[in-house]
């Protein structure tokens, strides 16, 4: 049995923290393994909560993350909650502004960046061995029951299954289609989005998804993304590889030269709120984004790569994009992420 | 039949306990036992023995509670061998006065309610026909924390029709909760979160340690878009709550709970902060100002604002309790008195509309369930029936003959009995007293100076007598008035006040005192065992009997709220002595007169010119 291994896998992870590592190395000594209390302890002081958009019309204003770096990094699910700059609250009760450094769509996820150092996070270990029947622990501000500095929530059950997820089907309405871990646990209540699944030693092993109900049958899902998922995008954010570029870092070209949505052949919704999101409206026939297949009702979410927050972002940026050069675009469509080349269509 | 639908229950319990035990595998080497014969460690049979033995331990105290005529229901937990128990107060209130209650060994019994708390949604009710009732254990739920194995036992969607609890297991998920007020009434302060599964009809009943000791009292779940059922997050009012209101929950009363006559916010680099006080306030009394930073309320750690509506929301109205506070860079320590949340009339008028509607009749065309529109209404949780009113059910005589009605009361009748118990106490041990005599005490100051305690009907005086360096002096009150007005003016004189409401009470006892009932327990300087507390107010003075074990530890008059009373203190040379030693007269935290008493006595009034 591997439990040796995995047991010093865990120390290992756990001593990238200082403060605790002194602890960890103790109780090993002492049983040679973490007590369940110690184990929700160091989880709870790893996982934040969010406070952002929402608030109205049965919208929770508030979902969970974890803590992905000792700098700050936290990794959460992409949602309207984080449709404003979100307040992240730490376990210890600090209070932090946070900025949104890196999304991916196609995950659903965003990694946060709060101004922070020395603390508590999850590593994000290869190979993380997951069965069927193991005990888990959710823990996440499920219903925002955990007011000011109190910890956040934790939850016990099982892992039942490891299983794609029946999106592109419209069973479930969500844009990631990979592997998740089916819980035998009812973990994903408002406001558990982003919170962490961990093991009973408490090694990260996923990220609590966004509530999920089935279309046909009404029944809520009860479910997690696996780190391997994650890992790569989350260490990509967090070590700048994948970054949204400065919006500074590109001048504005004159009117005449740049994109615009004439030049793409889009017409968006009437801008009337401080932040419209980019809803296309209609598309121009023969234009550049009919060519490409970008259509009625999509929502810009990247261009080049760079976040689209509103419409007025979204004109800033095609300012900055020479009309003579081609512009990738990706849009949410109902539940899908695509992404689309838009040619320059000679005049 | 009974035995093995208990036997099932443990089985199902044990198998499951198993089962997860092993699916942890966290210490322990498992053999690859797929190939080989099951053997279970040793670790995981001696928990699964554990888990046994501290439900076995549980379940008997454990009440399905059922309100008669089919309106519905919910749980409870014995805590006394004659049958008190605690459950929800928006399961009791469906009932009114008379509930039927089932416990696991298979009978049922009359239950009568005792005390209700409206804001902190506790109820106490007596079942009836036992003196060797099944209780449980009471744990310290100040020592419960977030990972700890618990267990709820109860009645969810009254399934116990056989009276045979549900058991479900879980963690703590979370401790020291506050949860907002619902509505209008009911506040959870300092409670505990659990997975562990609550459904409506849990409602009442234990959570319990996984020693098989009384945590909580299940009372809450959040509930939301899927349906009026377990989502994984119940809560529970803390037993070390309950373990405050029980001595006022006992007195039949409609209590309520504390504030502190001031706000409090979390300062931006931490701490407590007073923001708002009320000048007429005890605390401000005793020196809290705006500013000034709590550190500790009732021997509690305060250190967000949080941490002080959790503490503060655990305590009844009226308490004194210890107050640690930083002011100008002192840090000060003293005890304050707690007024009410709610003015009295104000708590029974929304507690009126905090009930629940009573069950619709009969009605094919219309649903009888409740909305799940709010997602943490915790009215409801009870299973509701539409084909009866609880209105329609007869009392019967032997329960009606245990309860009285009285504004502001669940059961007048228990408070008489305190009433009269507390009376003959103060009858056994003092001196008698009737409009034809007087008592008469004898003692001296610590100074050596002899005093001369007279009191009567229209009469009372203290005489200091004379010393080498002062004369005789003589304090004389003559008229009802001036007991108010020595109070007021925090002299000595307050001493006659109070003797004289403690004659009054022992010459005519609660009946004739004037406005007079049993408060129930409360701390004594802010210190336990807990005393019980006779009031009555006669006039305008508001006089409070504090005893312990039947003997009497101290009065306070009143009056009127804002300003200190008058307390005076009795010394006893031990438990068993019947009057005491010393008596000591105190406004706010100081000593104003002390007597060394030798000897208490009544005599005839005579003719004598005084």
């Amino acid at each position: 049995m591997n439990a040796k291994n995995a047991n010093l896998a865990w120390l290992r992870g756990c001593c990238g923290a200082l403060v605790w590592g002194t602890c960890c190395v103790l109780s090993s000594w002492a049983v040679a393994q973490p007590t369940l209390q110690r184990v929700i302890r160091d989880s709870q002081q790893r996982v934040v909560k969010i406070y952002g958009a929402g608030g109205v019309a049965g919208l929770e204003g508030y979902q969970s993350g974890f803590l992905v770096s000792p700098a700050g990094h936290i990794a959460t699910v992409w949602s309207y909650v984080l449709d404003v700059e979100p307040v992240v609250i730490l376990d210890d009760g600090r209070r932090f502004t946070a900025q949104i450094v890196g999304f991916e769509p196609t995950l659903e996820l965003a990694v946060l960046k709060i101004d922070a150092t020395d603390l508590p996070y999850f590593p994000l270990p290869e190979n993380v061995e997951v069965s069927r029947g193991q005990t888990v622990l959710a823990v996440s501000n499920l219903f925002g029951i955990a007011t000011g500095s109190e910890s956040a929530s934790v939850m016990r059950g099982n892992i039942a299954a490891q299983s794609k997820l029946d999106a592109r089907r419209g069973t479930f309405k969500t844009a990631y289609d990979g592997d998740i871990f089916l819980l035998d646990l009812i973990a994903n209540n408002p406001g558990a989005a982003g919170g962490a699944l961990v093991s009973a030693r408490g090694q990260l092993i996923g990220m609590l998804g966004k509530e999920l109900r089935d279309s046909a049958t009404g029944v809520w899902l009860n479910y997690a993304l696996p780190v391997d998922a994650l890992r790569s995008v989350i260490g990509d954010i967090v070590s700048g590889v994948q970054r949204s570029p400065p919006a500074a870092a590109t001048a504005v070209l004159p009117e005449d030269q740049a994109h615009g949505y004439e030049t793409l052949g889009i017409v968006m919704i009437p801008d009337v709120l401080e932040k419209t999101p980019a809803f296309i409206d209609t598309v121009q026939a023969d234009s550049s984004a009919a060519v490409a297949g970008l259509r009625a009702d999509d929502l810009v979410l990247l261009v080049d790569g760079v976040r689209v927050d509103h419409q007025q972002m979204l004109r800033r940026l095609l300012r900055k994009r020479d009309r003579r050069d081609p512009v990738n675009v990706t849009v949410q469509r109902g539940a899908e992420i695509l992404s689309f080349v838009l040619q320059p269509v000679p005049r | 039949m009974r035995l093995s639908g208990v036997n099932a229950v443990s089985k199902s319990v044990v198998w499951r306990s198993l089962l997860l035990l092993v699916a942890m595998g966290c210490s322990l080497p498992i053999p690859s036992w797929a190939e080989s014969p099951l053997q279970v460690p040793q670790l995981v049979l001696e928990a699964e023995q554990q888990r046994i033995a501290a439900i076995e331990k549980a379940k008997p105290a454990t009440v399905s509670v059922f309100v008669p005529g089919g309106a519905g229901g919910g749980s409870g937990v014995l805590i006394s061998s004659d049958g008190y128990a605690l459950t929800n107060f928006h399961v009791s209130s469906p009932a009114g006065v008379y509930m039927r209650c089932g416990l696991p060994d298979g009978k049922i019994y009359d239950a009568v309610i005792i005390g209700i708390d409206p804001v902190g949604d506790l109820a106490m009710i007596r079942l009836l026909g036992r003196d060797d009732f099944p209780m449980a254990t009471l744990g310290d739920s100040d020592r419960v924390q977030v990972g700890d194995w618990c267990f709820v036992i109860g009645n969810p969607f009254l399934l116990a029709s056989n009276l045979q609890p549900t058991v479900s297991w879980g963690i703590i998920s979370g401790v020291r909760r506050y949860q907002y007020p619902a509505g209008t009434l009911l506040e959870y302060a300092n409670c505990i979160q659990t997975d562990a599964s609550i459904n409506p009809g849990n409602s009442g009943g234990p959570i319990f340690d996984q020693r098989g000791d009384l945590i909580g009292i299940v009372g809450r779940a959040s509930f939301e878009k899927r349906g009026r059922v377990n989502v994984g997050v119940g809560y529970a009012i803390s037993i070390n709550q309950a373990k405050n209101f029980i001595g006022y929950l006992r007195s039949g009363r409609i209590v309520d709970h504390a504030t502190l006559g001031a706000t409090v916010v979390t300062a931006p680099d931490g701490g407590a902060v007073v923001s708002n006080i009320l000048e007429s306030s005890d605390a401000f009394r005793r020196g809290l100002r705006y500013g000034d930073e709590i550190l500790e309320l009732a021997g509690q750690p305060i250190l967000t604002a949080n941490d002080f509506k959790n503490v503060l929301g655990t305590l009844p109205k009226g308490w004194r309790v210890s107050l640690v506070y930083r002011h100008g860079g002192q840090t000060k320590q003293t005890l304050v008195r707690l007024p009410g949340v709610h003015l009295e009339d104000e708590l029974l008028v929304k507690m009126k509309g905090a009930l629940p509607p009573p069950p619709p009749q009969p009605q094919p065309e219309r649903p009888s369930r409740p909305s799940n529109d709010d997602p943490r209404q915790p009215g409801g949780d009870d299973e509701p029936a539409a084909e009866k009113t609880a209105l329609e059910v007869r009392i019967p005589a032997h329960v009606a003959a245990l309860h009285a009605d009285r504004r502001g009361f669940a059961n007048y009748f228990v408070n008489q009995q305190f009433q009269t118990k507390i009376y003959n106490a103060l009858r056994e041990r003092f001196p008698d007293a009737s409009p034809k005599t007087r008592w008469l005490l004898l003692g001296q100051t610590p100074a050596g100076r002899d005093v001369e305690i007279v009191v009567a009907d229209d009469f009372q005086r203290i005489t200091l007598a004379a010393t080498e360096q002062v004369e005789e002096q003589r304090l004389e009150l003559t008229k009802p008035a001036q007991l108010y007005e020595a109070i007021d003016g925090r002299t000595p004189l307050a001493t006659l006040t109070t003797l004289s409401g403690l004659r009054r009470m022992i010459q005519r006892g609660p009946e004739q005192y004037g406005d007079t009932y049993y408060l129930g327990t409360v701390p004594l300087l802010g210190e336990t065992p807990l005393r019980d507390v006779l009031v009555g107010t006669t006039g305008d003075i508001e006089t409070r009997f504090l005893l312990l074990d039947d003997q009497l530890q101290a009065i306070e008059a009143f009056a009127g709220r804002d300003r200190d009373p008058a307390e005076l203190f009795l010394h006893y040379d031990d438990d068993e002595s019947k009057l005491p030693m010393v008596l000591d007269l105190r406004f706010g935290l100081e000593s104003e007169f002390i007597v060394n008493v030798q000897s208490w006595q009544t005599e005839p009034i005579t003719e004598e010119t005084d």
